[in-house]
């Protein structure tokens, strides 16, 4: 979360007056902008609760309780699973070698890294099927060996790692930029290993953000619905994930139960929310990975 | 290794790179390039044929310009977000900063069937509307109102730190030369947030180009009208047509490519201002 802006105590305070907008402004705008969120961001949360709970909380407990839905959190869960350690993996050691060595074209292998945040989700899904189904490159050879991926649960891991695949990464490039690289090269230059240092001396510095970028890479995990959509095949109880599984239920017309998966999305996000806000506090630098860090990075 | 521009200390360098060269290849270039290898090998007749359809043009028409419209409707509203966010101190200002990330949390599909439920004709809002005439799902309103849902904290996470960072000596400068606060605003204030805000406008509209599962329960989903591009990949996939789905495919990669290389231009630029 932001640290305590200097000029709102300024202004407390009866000082800098020439910088502080009239009451008026300021009283309006905040009222647009609680209006503005309020209207596209509240209001459709509200509106998910209200609806998983038209029947009551027991509606809603008995509509997840459906078999169809506990295997689709069950799916949802073990895809998050696999694809969130691996991405963090993978990031962790991208960020090792980009933050911690030069190279030549590293501004290119940050773009490269980037690039999933711009693909349309289905056309990653698309770029699976054409890789692993029947029609694919290795869609023959899987068939003939009994390797299903595509319209199974494979593929929506597959695809669920390509959409995630720089959350991790794009936190943790900055802040170890940001963190420099001294602490490190002591470390080697009294005789620590390349494992050793990075347990010992990288890990515990970078853990938050490390945290931070799991967090929204585990929602964005869970709650993926273009390229899992490709790549799913929509086989109830099988291969559908909690979004798929909202999407089935709504086009029921089974509104109660396609509310209360979206309700438990929804506390997912929130919960997201809180503890991203938390490790905010605890380490002001870190913030969104889209956005802020892009700006650093360039500099 | 040739690659290391300086040697470094710190080992682990050809280790490291070379896992995270693996996993991007595997995960991310191979299956993109076999998206543009399927095209390819249509041939190019058939390629502009799947590729610019008058249907596809028309999704093409529609991603973009409801993306665009999305888009803007975050730059003005993202840039009063960041500077309440930044400026005044009020009660619940924590909330409102956190809640503006939502869209960053929230599973796409769930904010699809949310808007869906709220802009029908027995919605919430659609009910409130239905008597003035005005329809706001299952037409190009809906497909703008799911756009400027995805893409809305683009804009105030772009802008916010560079206004944090504004030195505010600027502004008392500007104020004892006679300048009234909206002249300190429109001279002062906005150039130097310009290009944080060009990009933040840029990151939100490439988000709603591709954007799919919160568009597809609030638009209708015609051909012709209100079907967006994403969604016609899917159709022709369904049809088991992966040649021109590939081919539509390969225009959105084109774009997203195109945004990329403007938002680097545009974060380049930011990065400079921002010193």
């Amino acid at each position: 979360m932001s640290p305590p802006d200097p000029r709102a105590s300024d202004a407390r305070a009866g000082r800098a007056k020439t910088t502080e907008d009239p009451a008026w402004v300021r009283f309006g705008l905040i009222v647009i902008v609680v209006g503005f969120v309020g209207l596209m961001l509240v209001l459709p949360l509200i509106a998910v609760f209200a609806q998983a709970l038209a029947k009551g909380v027991q509606g809603s407990l008995t509509a997840l309780a459906d078999p169809d839905a506990l295997s689709a959190i069950r799916l949802t869960l073990l895809t998050a699973g696999i694809a969130v350690p691996l991405n963090a993996f993978i990031g962790v050691c991208a960020a090792w070698a980009i933050a911690k060595h030069d190279f030549w074209a590293k501004s290119v292998l940050i773009s490269l890294i980037d690039l999933p945040f711009s693909v349309s989700p289905v056309v990653a899904g698309l770029a699976y099927v054409l890789v692993f189904g029947l029609q694919g490159w290795f869609g023959r050879w899987l068939d003939a060996h009994g390797i299903k991926i595509i319209f199974a649960a494979p593929g929506i891991v597959l695809a669920t790692i390509f959409v995630t695949f720089p959350f991790v990464a794009r936190e943790l490039i900055p802040l170890m930029q940001a963190q420099g690289r001294d602490e490190e090269e002591a470390a080697v230059s009294l005789g620590a290993g390349g494992l050793t240092t990075f347990l010992r001396v990288t890990a515990p510095n970078i853990r938050w953000g490390l945290l931070y970028g799991v967090l929204l890479c585990n929602a964005r995990a869970m709650g993926e619905f273009g390229a899992v959509s490709v790549v799913s095949g929509h086989v109830r109880g099988l291969t559908d994930t909690m979004p798929l599984q909202v999407e089935i239920l709504y086009n029921d017309y089974d509104m109660v139960g396609a509310f209360s998966v979206a309700a438990l999305l929804c506390l997912l996000a929130v919960v997201t929310l809180v503890l991203k806000a938390g490790l905010e506090r605890l380490q002001p630098q870190l913030s969104d990975p889209i956005a802020l860090q892009d700006l650093r990075l360039r500099r | 290794m040739r690659i290391a521009r300086r040697p470094s200390v710190i080992p682990g360098f050809g280790l490291t790179l070379g896992l995270s060269l693996l996993g991007l290849c595997l995960v991310v270039l191979v299956p993109l390039a076999a998206v543009v290898a399927r095209s390819a090998l249509m041939g190019w007749p058939a390629f502009v044929t799947a590729a610019f359809s008058s249907r596809a043009m028309h999704a093409y028409g529609l991603s973009l310009s409801a993306a665009l419209i999305a888009a803007s409707v975050n730059a003005l509203f993202g840039l009063v977000t960041a500077w309440v966010l930044v400026r005044y101190s009020f009660p619940g200002r924590a909330v409102l900063n956190g809640l503006v990330d939502l869209p960053f949390a929230l599973p796409t599909a769930v904010a699809g069937v949310s808007l869906a439920g709220l802009y029908g004709s027995t919605g919430w809002i659609g009910r409130l509307l239905a008597p003035l005439g005005v329809k706001t799902a299952y037409n190009e309103v809906g497909v703008v109102i799911a756009l400027t849902l995805v893409g809305l904290p683009f804009v105030v996470r772009t802008v916010e730190p560079v206004l944090r960072e504004l030195a505010q000596d600027v502004e008392e400068a500007a104020a004892s030369l006679g300048a009234n606060r909206f002249q300190t605003a429109a001279r002062v204030i906005l150039p130097a947030l310009a290009p944080a805000w060009i990009t933040g406008f840029a990151l939100a509209f490439a988000r709603a180009v591709g954007e799919y599962g919160s568009v597809i329960f609030i638009a209708g989903n015609m051909p012709y009208k209100t079907e967006i591009a994403p969604l016609l990949i899917t159709i022709e996939l369904e049809q088991f047509d992966y040649g021109s789905a590939s081919a539509i495919a390969t225009v959105m990669l084109l774009i997203a490519f195109v945004m990329l290389l403007t938002i680097n231009g545009a974060q380049a630029w930011a990065g400079r201002y921002a010193k």
